[in-house]
């Protein structure tokens, strides 16, 4: 059982290969089989092992499975080298099954695009990639993965390259997570140098011995870390990539930027559990940044036009959610957010997709409209993953997933009631932009004619995402209701127990404040948005200012503009003679001098050579008679 | 003033001349000439020189020198012959292609 599992990576790997070498020869149903076969393959096996492995959990809680050794240099040995636990399951899960589906349903989103066969070795790369980053047993293959993601999000992002606005989101996205990798590298390098070792196991055994709790060396490592996971992961003060990377085509925004590649931040650290514990000024930090985050990602949500970014706004928001139970020690909280995340988020941007294909490529809400009854089946599979997205309490997945982050983030061992305010506010606000954005598209009048019906095929995945947005949260029960407790009685052989506070509060009663609250943002959503109060409360006047300050998301990009790129550019244009250069330049300029004056004395008269050669006999000679 | 004198007195006016000779002179040919006063007075010079201190060795060297000069005003000549067919002149003053 445990030889299947180097097939899980290898088989996209092998899709991309033939993919990238043959793919202009092959017809686009070949490209469609290979592309989305050798996915759903991948995914099957995940299955299939997931059931064996719940089973029969393998001694020691993981299977390990070496392949080659990478490289030997002096001490460091790394190897190329899969293990796969419990957490990592739950990944390989999500990415090949949600993966699987996003493939099938791409197969006919992108059937009349000329690069058919580019699209799918790009994503296949991807998933091979991804699944490198969680099964990896040590951190460089860690992080190898991690850059190949990162690689396919900018080939996938700029994948329409003859628009320059798309070129120019993809260097944007690729350029702020490497500001992140780069930490995340000089993270590996700290723990290479204190440990001597770059195996998962390894490290997490070691560093309570090596490092004492809360000492400065840990808690350096760990920020570093954590700045690679805010780069990929798109929390503040690294999220403005996000919104810009819905440039690329829907299924790419599904697969990469909601459900898998943006949440590897959030398996890194649940991943390092071990060192990110022993240092408590980290995960306090964890804990704000995934606060901050949801609640601006919130707001900017609110106030745009676009769906594809009302939905990138919302996806880092709830990627917020899962650094704020991560940051305060609700790991298996944080990993169940992102199972129920990655089925709902997935179904809204393809969703979102055969409804811009559906109606000429239009990206604005307000554009659209009356979309219920001339697309059911879109509409009823939109609102089932908006429900999950809004929290709708009891029916749809996101209630028990984000539910369960509230409660912890006042009564964990982490938590505080600032948190927690910060977490309802973020629901509350969740709660209206689902609201609004259902409303606007789905309701109403009808404002763009619909340009075709979305192929059946492009359905299904979302009509099983849509199963699973409403019955993924059944595994996992709040405390207080029944005792069942499937999903983190499954991480947790990885994830350490959260740990509580000592009087906490009433369980029951933050789950109705959550819930009235939800309920209370939906009705506001309906109040605002329903029939043509939609349109007039949008244009008010009074409110544009705030509008606009959301709108482009807090002025990040305007922030980051003024603070490095207008002051490297005034540097830039300073040097632009270049300093350095200045001394060889003036060596250069030196000799060019000294010969225009030598070759004065070259003019070619005889009678000068002459005068030249008996002053030099002179001088000689009077040198003789003088010294 | 001793014989010796003189005659060096005399070696040292035909130099000069010889000189002058050639840094006044335009024509190729008259330089040449100027450069053979120059050679007799410097072989006039060894002479003396011999004669002063009763040594063969001065006119050995005249004889050298003598020998020298045939062979330069022949290579010289064939030069300025060559001078003349490829520029038509004799003027030095008027042949600085070297300074390009």
């Amino acid at each position: 059982m445990q030889q299947l599992l180097t097939y899980i990576p290898t088989l996209p790997l092998i899709g991309f290969i033939v993919l990238s070498l043959f793919g202009r020869k092959l017809s686009k149903p070949v490209i469609a089989a290979i592309g989305a076969g050798t996915v759903c393959i991948a995914a099957i096996i995940s299955i299939v092992l997931g059931i064996a492995f719940l089973q029969t959990p393998p001694s020691g809680g993981a299977w390990q499975q070496l392949l080659w050794s990478w490289f030997k240099v002096g001490t460091l040995t790394v190897d190329i080298s899969l293990r796969v636990d419990a957490l990592t399951l739950v990944f390989i899960f999500i990415i090949t099954f949600v993966g699987a589906l996003i493939h099938i349903y791409s197969t006919f989103f992108m059937w009349r695009d000329a690069d058919y066969a580019r699209f799918f070795a790009c994503m296949n790369l991807f998933v091979c990639s991804m699944l490198l980053l969680v099964m990896a047993d040590n951190l460089l293959l860690l992080y190898l993965g991690w850059e190949g993601v990162g690689l396919c999000s900018y080939l996938l992002i700029g994948f329409w390259y003859d628009v320059p606005s798309n070129c120019r989101a993809a260097n944007k996205a690729f350029l702020i997570t490497r500001i992140g990798d780069t930490a995340l590298l000089i993270g590996l390098f700290l723990l290479f140098k204190e440990l001597g070792s770059l195996n998962m196991t390894t490290i997490l055994q070691q560093a309570p011995g090596h490092f004492a709790a809360g000492s400065s060396t840990i808690t350096l490592i760990t920020i570093l870390l954590l700045a690679g996971g805010m780069g990929k992961s798109a929390q503040l003060p690294l999220q403005t990539w996000l919104p810009d990377a819905m440039a690329g085509p829907s299924p790419v925004s599904a697969l990469i930027h909601a459900a898998t590649m943006v949440t590897a931040g959030v398996y890194l650290i649940a991943r390092m559990n071990g060192l990110f514990l022993m240092s408590p000024v980290t995960m306090a930090i964890v804990a704000i940044v995934g606060a901050i985050t949801l609640f601006v990602a919130g707001c900017s949500a609110l106030a745009q036009t676009d769906i594809k970014r009302i939905l990138a706004y919302s996806t880092i928001s709830q990627i917020g959610y899962m650094f704020l139970a991560l940051g305060v020690g609700a790991w298996s909280a944080a990993v169940f957010h992102f199972f129920t995340h990655a089925f709902f988020k997935a179904l809204l941007f393809l969703a979102a997709g055969v409804v811009i294909e559906a109606l000429h490529h239009e990206h604005n809400i307000f554009m659209m409209g009356g979309l219920r009854k001339r697309m059911p089946a879109v509409y009823i599979t939109f609102l089932a993953g908006a429900a999950a997205l809004s929290a709708l309490p009891l029916v749809s997945a996101g209630f028990y997933s984000k539910d369960a982050i509230l409660w912890y983030s006042w009564s964990a061992a982490g938590g505080s009631p600032v948190l927690w305010f910060m977490a309802l506010a973020g629901a509350f606000i969740t709660a209206l932009y689902s609201t609004r954005l259902m409303l606007v598209v789905f309701w109403g009048e009808m404002k763009t004619p619909i340009h075709e019906q979305p192929n059946r095929g492009m359905i299904i995945p979302l009509l099983i995402l849509a199963f699973f947005s409403v019955t993924a949260g059944f595994i996992e029960w709040p405390h207080n209701m029944f005792q069942v407790t499937l999903f983190a009685d499954h991480v947790q052989r990885v994830l350490p127990e959260t740990l509580m506070k000592q009087n906490e509060p009433s369980e029951a009663l933050l789950q109705g404040i959550a819930a009235l609250v939800t309920l209370a943002g939906i009705y506001l959503g309906y109040v605002l948005y329903y029939g043509k109060s939609g349109v007039r409360w949008q244009q008010s006047p009074g409110l544009s200012a705030t509008r606009n300050f959301l709108f482009s998301g807090w002025k990040f990009d305007q922030l980051y503009s003024f603070v490095f790129v207008k002051p490297y550019l005034f540097l830039t244009r300073i040097n632009k003679g270049d300093v350095i250069d200045r001394l060889y330049s003036a060596i250069a300029q030196g000799s060019m001098r000294m010969n225009t004056w030598l070759s004065v004395s070259q003019n070619g008269s005889l009678r000068m050579y002459i005068v030249g050669v008996l002053a030099g006999i002179l001088f000689i000679i009077t040198l003789q008679l003088f010294l | 003033m001793n014989s010796a004198q003189m005659v060096l007195l005399v070696a040292t006016v035909l130099f000069t001349l010889g000189l002058v000779g050639v840094l006044t002179r335009k024509n190729v040919i008259f330089m040449l000439i100027s450069v053979e006063i120059m050679l007799n007075a410097a072989g006039m010079a060894f002479v003396a020189a011999g004669s002063k201190w009763q040594q063969p060795d001065g006119q050995v060297m005249f004889l050298f020198i003598l020998a020298m000069a045939a062979a330069e005003v022949s290579v010289g000549l064939a030069l300025v012959l060559q001078i003349y067919h490829q520029h038509k002149t004799m003027d030095v003053d008027r042949l600085k292609e070297l300074r390009d």
